[in-house]
């Protein structure tokens, strides 16, 4: 049933965000992305992280897309012409986008299991099962201390000061756009 | 689990963005791209931190927020340089050309 769910959704990811690089005009463009955003939360929700489906939606899908709408109908974009690079380009495009789907796809076959595997004929190397933690972690996590606070307890204890260090750069970026939207740059 | 598949969606929807942004010649749609990449590896974090526990969505969370700091001020960047160029066309953009 989950397998179901995330192949329908999965497929709708991967034909919204072939329209959004294909369509002509930027907003109908900006659609299709909310589309794929919206799927890959429903996405996030399968793979047990459902606290990040949540701001998957509110930050990606609700602030940053509405910003980028504001800003195409800002300028006015809305009935732009084809902006496709030409033909030679579109082929070079295609066999570079190509040759990297490939590669990464190549490279999603390496399971744990099978790095695992192939670190143990290495005299070298210690026991793989200390290296890769078997199972759900993340699961038996939410499960002893609910969603939110499998995410909290490592955000405010481990990683607590680059999360203060994210508010710096925030500042920065709010500074930063004020300064280049003001009027006589 | 879904962690194969899960990292081939990432792939897929990475190589897409990629042919986005080398197709493409408005900077808005451009910007967009960049957005589907981000997004294409804040899936492979999640799908990765069924196995190695939460520190996947903390990177998720950083990432989110690095999106949204840039998209501030690429969008602030493009509404600057569309008052000097009334276009978004990247090839009417040659400022830095030496």
């Amino acid at each position: 049933m989950t397998e179901v769910v995330f192949y329908i959704f999965a497929a709708i990811a991967v034909l919204s965000a072939a329209l959004c690089i294909l369509q002509r005009s930027p907003m109908v463009s900006a659609l299709w992305l909310v589309s794929t955003m919206c799927s890959l939360a429903a996405i996030y929700v399968l793979l047990n992280a459902q606290f990040i489906a949540a701001i998957q939606v509110l930050v990606y899908a609700g602030a940053i897309m509405v910003l980028f709408l504001f800003v195409i109908m800002l300028l006015n974009l809305g009935d732009a012409g084809s902006d496709l690079r030409g033909p030679s380009t579109v082929a070079a495009t295609l066999v570079i986008a190509g040759l990297l789907s490939v590669e990464l796809l190549a490279l999603t076959r390496y399971t744990p299991r099978r790095l695992a595997n192939e670190l143990s004929q290495w005299p070298t190397f210690t026991d793989p099962a200390t290296v890769f933690v078997a199972g759900q972690v993340t699961q038996q996590e939410s499960a002893a201390r609910g969603v939110v606070g499998a995410l909290a307890a490592p955000l405010f204890q481990v990683y607590l000061i680059p999360f203060e260090i994210t508010s710096v750069l925030l500042l920065a970026a709010i500074v930063g756009a004020v300064v280049l939207a003001k009027r006589n740059v | 689990m879904l962690l194969g598949p899960a990292l081939a969606l990432s792939a897929i929807l990475f190589s897409l963005g990629v042919a986005g942004v080398l197709l493409r010649r408005n900077a808005i749609v451009l910007f967009m791209c960049i957005e589907l990449m981000l997004n294409a590896v804040n899936l492979s974090f999640v799908a990765l931190a069924q196995l190695h526990g939460a520190s996947g969505h903390v990177m998720v969370f950083f990432v989110m927020t690095v999106a949204a700091a840039e998209a501030a001020v690429g969008l602030a960047i493009i509404i600057g340089i569309f008052r000097h160029k009334q276009s978004v066309d990247l090839g009417n953009i040659n400022l830095l050309r030496g």
